[in-house]
C-alpha cells in the first residue's frame, strides 16, 4: 500500500519522534527521588578561580542530597547582575536564589522568602552576624537572605609603606603588624595624620590614589571618612540633620582639604582607577579590598612585595572600616525553597566560609566576626602577612561601616548609589561652592529623594 | 477604469441572493480585511513591544517608591523641582541637539566627499567610513575609554609628546561633555552618511545641468538643487537620530557614569541610576518618560513639512 510505503520522508518523521520521546522521558539522574533541581544566580567573582569554591561547595552538597544544583556565575560589569534582579523580581521567575548586591535585598525585601531558621541555626553555632549585613539584610524582623561571604570586601588601606615611610615618616608595618596587636604609634593612625602623609606624598609625586566619582570605592571610603567625624546626613528615621551640623561640616571640609592633594582627575575616577594607580607605582596609598595587591603580585611583584595593608584612619567618633557585603536570598517564587535554604545554610559554615576565602586568596569576608582568624589572612605574602588586618579584628578597635548608615536603608540606597557624600565635597573642591550652598544644595536633594 | 477585488465582489455579490457564507467570503476578500489581516503580525509586534512597555511605563510612573500604591503625577512634580533633574533635562537637550546637528553637518560633507570619488573606489572608502556605525557602541565607547582615561589616556601622551598639556577629558564638566559629544558624533556620522549619498545619487544629473547651462556657481547649485531635493531624507534622518541620541545610554554609562557631579548624565543614563540602581523604579519610570512629550513635539514639525512637502511635490 503506497501509505504504508517506507519513504525517506516517513524514516525522518518516525526518528524525530522516537528522539522526541526519548528525550521528554529522560531520566534527571541527579534527582531521581529525591530533591529536584536548584538553580541559584552568584556573583561572578573578579579574582580568577574565585568560582571554584561555590562550584565545588555546590557539587558536594548536590551529591550528598540527591539534588541538581545548576549555578550561573553573572558579573556586575555593566550592573548585569542588578538588572538580572531586577527582571526576574518583575517577571516573578527565574533562578530559586541569587546573590544580591549590598542595597538590593531591600528593595526586593517583598519578593525573598525570610530564612530566619537558617540565620538562628548560624548564629547559634557562629556568634553574631556583622551589624553591617543585618542592616542591610534584615526588614520587618526578618532576614531576607543569607549575608554570603563570595564575594563581600572591606576596604581598608592598602599602603607603599616604603613610599609612606620615606616621604611622610609613617612605618605603618611597625603600627599595624601581623601579629593580632597594635604597633607603635598605632594611636596616631587618624585622619589628621592622613592629611599630613597625603600633603607629603602629593609633594613626592606619588598621591594617594583615592576616587572621589560616583562609583562604589569613593561612596564607600569617604562614607567611612564622614562616620569618623561623626557625620551624619540624616537621622535613623531619615530626617535630615544638615541644618548647623558641625560635624557634617567639618567632614566636607576634611574632604576639600584632602582633594587638594590627590591626582586632579580623581573626580572621574572609577572602581578601577585607584588600582591602577597603586600597581602603576604611581600612588603610596588606596582603600580596596586586596584584589589590587593581588594583580600587583601578578603584574608588578615589585610594587606588591611593598604593599602592607592597614586599617582606615581614625576620627573623633572613632574608627570605621567600608564593608560591602553580597546576601543570597531566595525567591519567593522559588521552586524549590527548602532545598535552597539548605544548600545556603551548608556554603555558610565554616569550612565552607574559609574554602571559599582561601580561594579567592583572602579577597571574600565571612558575615560572622568569629571567622575574621582563618590562616590564608597571616600567610598571603609578599611580605608575609601584607594582607594579615584586612578583616577587622579586635584590636583594631573600630567599627564595620557603610556610607550613609543609620538612615533607613531605602533612603540611603539612593544617597549612596547617587553619590551624595562625594559631590558634595566635589561642589566645593570641583565646583568652587561654599560649604553652605554645597549643603544646601544636599539638603534639597535629600527631600526630594524622602518624597513619594 | 481597473478592477480591483472590492469590486469584482460587489459585481457578483449584486445579482445573487445573499447566503452567509458568501457574506463571510466576501468579507474575507475585502481589500480592507486582507490588509489588516497582513498587518496583524506588524500591529502584534508594535503592541507588544511598543504601546504595551510604553503603557506599563505610564502606569509604574504613577506609583510609589514601594510600587505599593498609586501616588498620580507625583514622581514628575518631584523630579520637577530636583535641580539635578533640571540639570539632566538641559544636558539631555544639549546632547542630543548639539550631537545631531554635528553628525549632520560631518555626513552631508563625507557624502559630499564620497559622491564625488570614482565609483570603484567608492565602495572601499564607504566601508571604511561606515566601521563606527557598525561596531557595538559599548565597545567602541570602551575604545573611547582608554584614549580618554583620567591617568593613562593615550591622547594626553600624544598631546604630552608634542609639548601640549593634558586634557582632564573625562574630570572636568566641559571636557567630559564634549567628550561624550564627540564618541556620540564619531559612532552616529556614518548613518548620517549613507543617507545623504543615498539621496545624493537620486539627484537627476540633468537638474544641475540645467543649473550649469543657466550659469549657476557651486554653491548655488547646492543651495538651489541639491538641498531642496533632499529635505525630506534630511528631516527623517535628523529626526530619527534626535530620538536615537536623546535615548542614548550606553556612552555616558561607560564613559563618565553621569560624572562629574552628575553633570553628564542624559534621560537614559539617570533613569537608570534613579530607577534600577536606586530601586526607584517608579521614579526611573518617570524619568524616562520626559523624553517623549520633547520627542513628539519635534516628531510632529519635522513630519508634518514632510507630509506638506509630499503633497506639493505631488
Amino acid at each position: 500500500m503506497a501509505g504504508h510505503r517506507l519513504t525517506r520522508r516517513n524514516m525522518l518523521r518516525s526518528g524525530a519522534g522516537v528522539i522526541a520521546a526519548g528525550t521528554l522521558s529522560a531520566p534527571m539522574v541527579h534527582a531521581q527521588g529525591t530533591g529536584g533541581t536548584i538553580r541559584v544566580a552568584f556573583w561572578d567573582h573578579w579574582v580568577p578561580g574565585g568560582n571554584d569554591a561555590l562550584k565545588k561547595l555546590c557539587a558536594d552538597w548536590g551529591e550528598k542530597n540527591r539534588t541538581n544544583v545548576q549555578l550561573d556565575f553573572i558579573n556586575t560589569t555593566g550592573n548585569q547582575l542588578q538588572l538580572t534582579a531586577a527582571a526576574q523580581a518583575q517577571s516573578r521567575q527565574g533562578h530559586d536564589a541569587i546573590s544580591l548586591s549590598p542595597w538590593d535585598p531591600g528593595t526586593y525585601a517583598d519578593q525573598l522568602e525570610p530564612v530566619d531558621d537558617v540565620i538562628e541555626r548560624l548564629v547559634a553555632k557562629y556568634g553574631p552576624i556583622n551589624p553591617i549585613a543585618e542592616f542591610l539584610v534584615k526588614r520587618n524582623g526578618k532576614w531576607r537572605g543569607v549575608p554570603a561571604t563570595s564575594g563581600t570586601q572591606a576596604k581598608p588601606a592598602c599602603v607603599r609603606y616604603d613610599l609612606l615611610q620615606e616621604h611622610a615618616g609613617i612605618d605603618v608595618r611597625a603600627m599595624w603588624p601581623a601579629e593580632g596587636k597594635m604597633g607603635p604609634g598605632a594611636e596616631t593612625w587618624n585622619w589628621d595624620t592622613f592629611l599630613k602623609a597625603a600633603e607629603a606624598c602629593h609633594k613626592a609625586g606619588v598621591p594617594f590614589g583615592l576616587p572621589m566619582g560616583q562609583f562604589s570605592d569613593a561612596v564607600d571610603w569617604v562614607g567611612a571618612m564622614f562616620l569618623s567625624h561623626g557625620a551624619h546626613i540624616t537621622d535613623e528615621k531619615g530626617k535630615p540633620t544638615i541644618k548647623g551640623n558641625d560635624k557634617l561640616r567639618q567632614a566636607v571640609d576634611y574632604g576639600v582639604r584632602l582633594a587638594k592633594f590627590l591626582p586632579n582627575d580623581v573626580w572621574a575616577w572609577d572602581d578601577a582607577s585607584n588600582n591602577r594607580a597603586l600597581i602603576s607605582g604611581r600612588s603610596a596609598l588606596v582603600f580596596n579590598p586586596p584584589s589590587a595587591w593581588a594583580v600587583a603580585k601578578r603584574d608588578n611583584p615589585a610594587v606588591a612585595e611593598k604593599c602592607w595593608t592597614v586599617p582606615m584612619p581614625a576620627g573623633p567618633a572613632g574608627r570605621f572600616l567600608a564593608y560591602l557585603p553580597f546576601t543570597t536570598s531566595i525567591w519567593s517564587f522559588g521552586k524549590n525553597k527548602t532545598a535552597t535554604k539548605a544548600l545556603l545554610e551548608f556554603i555558610s559554615q565554616r569550612d565552607s566560609a574559609e574554602f571559599t576565602t582561601n580561594t579567592s586568596g583572602g579577597y571574600d569576608i565571612p558575615p560572622f566576626p568569629s571567622m575574621a582568624d582563618f590562616k590564608i589572612w597571616e600567610t598571603q605574602s609578599p611580605p608575609v602577612g601584607t594582607i594579615s588586618n584586612y578583616p577587622l579584628k579586635p584590636h583594631h578597635q573600630a567599627k564595620y561601616s557603610i556610607a550613609f548608615s543609620p538612615a533607613p536603608p531605602e533612603l540611603a540606597q539612593q544617597m549612596y548609589i547617587q553619590a551624595l557624600n562625594t559631590k558634595v565635597i566635589a561642589r566645593v573642591a570641583q565646583g568652587g561652592e561654599s560649604i553652605d550652598q554645597a549643603l544646601g544644595w544636599l539638603e534639597r536633594e535629600l527631600n526630594n529623594m524622602l518624597r513619594g | 477604469m481597473a478592477l480591483d477585488a472590492t469590486t469584482v465582489t460587489a459585481g457578483a455579490a449584486s445579482g445573487a441572493p445573499a447566503r452567509p457564507g458568501l457574506t463571510l467570503q466576501r468579507f474575507a476578500r475585502r481589500r480592507s480585511t486582507i490588509a489588516f489581516i497582513m498587518a496583524l503580525p506588524l500591529i502584534a509586534v508594535i503592541g507588544g513591544l511598543v504601546a504595551w512597555p510604553a503603557g506599563y511605563a505610564i502606569y509604574l510612573s504613577t506609583l510609589n517608591r514601594r510600587m505599593t500604591a498609586s501616588i498620580g503625577l507625583e514622581n514628575f512634580a518631584i523630579l520637577l523641582e530636583s535641580e539635578t533633574f533640571r540639570m539632566v533635562i538641559w544636558q539631555s537637550c544639549i546632547f542630543a541637539f548639539s550631537a545631531v546637528v554635528l553628525k549632520a553637518l560631518l555626513g552631508f560633507w563625507l557624502a559630499h566627499m564620497l559622491h564625488h570619488i570614482p565609483t570603484k573606489g567608492q565602495r572601499i572608502w564607504r566601508g571604511m567610513l561606515l566601521l563606527p556605525w557598525v561596531v557595538p557602541p559599548a565597545l567602541s565607547t570602551l575604545g573611547w575609554w582608554w584614549m580618554f582615561d583620567p591617568s593613562y589616556s593615550s591622547l594626553n601622551w600624544i598631546l604630552n609628546a608634542i609639548g601640549a598639556p593634558s586634557v582632564p577629558w573625562l574630570g572636568e564638566p566641559w571636557w567630559a561633555r564634549t567628550s561624550v559629544i564627540i564618541v556620540n558624533v564619531w559612532a552616529g556620522t556614518p548613518f548620517f552618511m549613507i543617507m545623504y549619498l543615498a539621496a545624493l545619487k537620486s539627484v537627476p544629473d540633468q537638474l544641475y545641468e540645467a543649473a550649469a547651462i543657466d550659469g549657476a556657481t557651486g554653491w548655488q547649485g547646492l543651495r538651489y538643487v541639491t538641498l531642496p531635493m533632499m529635505r525630506n531624507i534630511i528631516s527623517i534622518t535628523v529626526l530619527f537620530s534626535l530620538i536615537v541620541t536623546f535615548a542614548n545610554y550606553d556612552i555616558v554609562r561607560v564613559l563618565t557614569n553621569g560624572g562629574p557631579r552628575d553633570l553628564t548624565h542624559v534621560f537614559a543614563s539617570y533613569a537608570f541610576q534613579v530607577g534600577v540602581l536606586s530601586g526607584n523604579i517608579p521614579r526611573g519610570a518617570a524619568v524616562s518618560l520626559f523624553m517623549f512629550p520633547i520627542l513628539a513635539v519635534v516628531a510632529f514639525f519635522v513630519l508634518r513639512g514632510v507630509n506638506q512637502r509630499n503633497r506639493e511635490m505631488a
